[in-house]
């Protein structure tokens, strides 16, 4: 059963981006996954989470940044509306390690939907991946990586806007990005980066 | 709603059972031919048609519940029609970070005050409303950022969609506030006229087409548009309208002419927005519905139709 919150979330993410799910290298499934996509506006969190099957969106958390959804209503959509897992990227604290909750969701057997480029970038082409991802593959061998690419968000609601511009959205699942034992951390953030972009089939100019 | 439900006229019940009939007709054709063996080509065909009938019947109910609950569901309809087409306009044309003020006015100030211009039966400030106040101050607010690269170009795109896929599409409603004398309370059937003829004169091209198709009339902008189909599905559907008279303030004979204008305009929608949608480099306007491509695809001949029909309409039959 969704909750209503949710439901209500999605229907407004679906009318404002469609937000309409390609399956192309893999299918939608109930393993546990983590889902790394390029991030270029806000809505892009809720796009992929909305293009799941309802089935898998409970067992699904975004990571969401504390110092923008951690507080009032933002807070409530984040965790209330799509269970989102808050992590801080300030580092004020610097003896807790700011991977520790998604550690955490993934020990509980959920699914994760991370950014690893850490920020909003302004370019239909992601910037360079921090070093998240491959500290996460290495210690959680078991959990599929899966590239996702986001079209047109940048256009809808990119940084800094207020307004949304209602435009077409689809979401690229790609193929699971293997890992190659002893590969170097740059190597495989470069070959996870380039699987996101490989799922940019037509670019539409900004 | 009970209160309207009386008001609806008997044709009503009459024409969207026989319609049920029709689809549950051609669902049953389908299922049949879906089983039967054949080439790769022969059965994504049929998969071509068992999903475009499926989308008929989801369009054909979606628009029974609309007539059925009154002029505001009607209204509500056709105005998320115009969101969607707007949309995937939007989508597939090319804008610039200064366009965003303009575009976010377009779908949630413009569209909306369209459609409720219409709703309180304004004709004088509905007909100019978006080819005059939002041709002029949308681009004005644009100009504001001081961005001119392919100005007049982004400006020019974005009005088309405006116009279009809002402007055009919401006179196929607006059909419903027309006072025509001894026609109270029938205005729906003429809304329904408009998109049956549309919707028929699409589908028996589309049929004559596959069955005689030979002479494409323009190859490059829509290959599959054919004079055989065009005037035997064009000669079908006039037919039918003509057949129609008896739900309008038509006589048969100008039910026919005007189911004839219908046609034509219907395939020169179709003609131009695919030469449109082929200019900003796609062949499908989305991925909405299954089998059609997106509303636009869908909505095309209904958007060059429902003008001029609202036109003759409102000329020639109105108080």
């Amino acid at each position: 059963m969704m909750r209503p919150s949710s439901a209500l979330l999605v229907g407004v993410v679906k009318l404002l981006v469609g937000a309409y799910a390609r399956w192309i290298g893999t299918q939608p499934a109930n393993t546990q996954r983590i889902y790394f996509a390029n991030h270029t506006s806000h809505i892009d969190t809720l796009a992929i989470w909305s293009s799941l099957p309802r089935a898998l969106r409970s067992h699904t958390r975004p990571i969401a940044a504390r110092d923008y959804w951690g507080s009032g209503l933002k807070k409530y959509i984040a965790t209330r509306g799509f269970g989102a897992v808050l992590i801080d990227r300030a580092r004020e604290n610097t003896q807790v390690d700011p991977l520790d909750p998604l550690r955490a969701a993934l020990r509980e057997g959920d699914s994760l939907i991370i950014f690893p480029e850490g920020t909003r970038g302004a370019s239909a082409t992601p910037a360079k991946f921090r070093s998240g991802l491959f500290r996460l593959a290495g210690e959680f061998p078991g959990v599929e990586l899966i590239p996702v690419y986001l079209d047109n968000l940048h256009r809808s609601l990119p940084k800094g806007a207020l307004l949304p511009v209602p435009v077409v959205c689809t979401v690229r699942f790609g193929a699971p990005v293997m890992r190659i034992g002893g590969e170097e951390k740059e190597a495989f953030l470069e070959r996870a980066r380039a699987a996101v972009i490989s799922l940019n089939t037509n670019a539409v100019t900004a | 709603m009970i209160d309207h439900l009386h008001n609806i006229p008997g044709e009503f019940f009459w024409l969207f059972g026989a319609l049920v009939v029709l689809l549950a007709l051609a669902s049953g054709i389908g299922a049949v031919l879906i089983r039967r063996p054949g080439d790769e080509k022969k059965i994504a065909s049929r998969r071509n048609l068992v999903e475009r009938v499926n989308a008929w019947w989801v369009m054909v109910a979606i628009l029974a519940v609309a007539l059925l609950t009154g002029p505001t569901m009607t209204l509500i309809l056709f105005a998320l029609a115009s969101f969607f087409a707007l949309r995937e306009f939007i989508t597939l044309t090319p804008s610039r970070p200064g366009d965003r003020l303009p575009l976010s006015l377009s779908f949630f100030m413009v569209l909306p005050l369209q459609y409720v211009l219409i709703g309180m039966e304004r004709y004088g400030t509905f007909a100019i409303f978006i080819p005059v106040f939002a041709f002029l101050l949308l681009p004005s607010i644009a100009a504001l950022r001081s961005d001119i690269e392919d100005f007049l170009s982004r400006s020019a795109k974005q009005q088309w969609g405006l116009m279009v896929t809002v402007y055009c599409l919401s006179h196929a409603p607006a059909l419903l506030m027309l006072n025509i004398p001894n026609q109270a309370g029938r205005n729906a059937l003429l809304l329904f006229y408009l998109l049956l003829v549309v919707q028929m004169s699409d589908v028996m091209q589309y049929v004559f087409g596959k069955l005689f198709g030979k002479t494409r009339i323009a190859p490059v902008v829509s290959p599959s548009k054919t004079v055989e189909g065009f005037i035997g599905g064009g000669l079908a559907a006039t037919a039918i309208g003509g057949a129609m008279f008896w739900i309008t303030p038509f006589t048969p004979l100008q039910s026919a002419a005007i189911s004839a204008a219908i046609v034509i305009m219907g395939f020169l929608g179709g003609l131009t927005l695919s030469a449109v949608k082929r200019s900003l480099g796609a062949k499908d306007w989305g991925v909405m519905i299954e089998g059609h491509g997106g509303m636009l695809d869908r909505t095309d001949s209904i958007c060059f139709a429902a003008p001029v029909f609202f036109h003759i309409v409102r000329f020639f039959y109105s108080a």
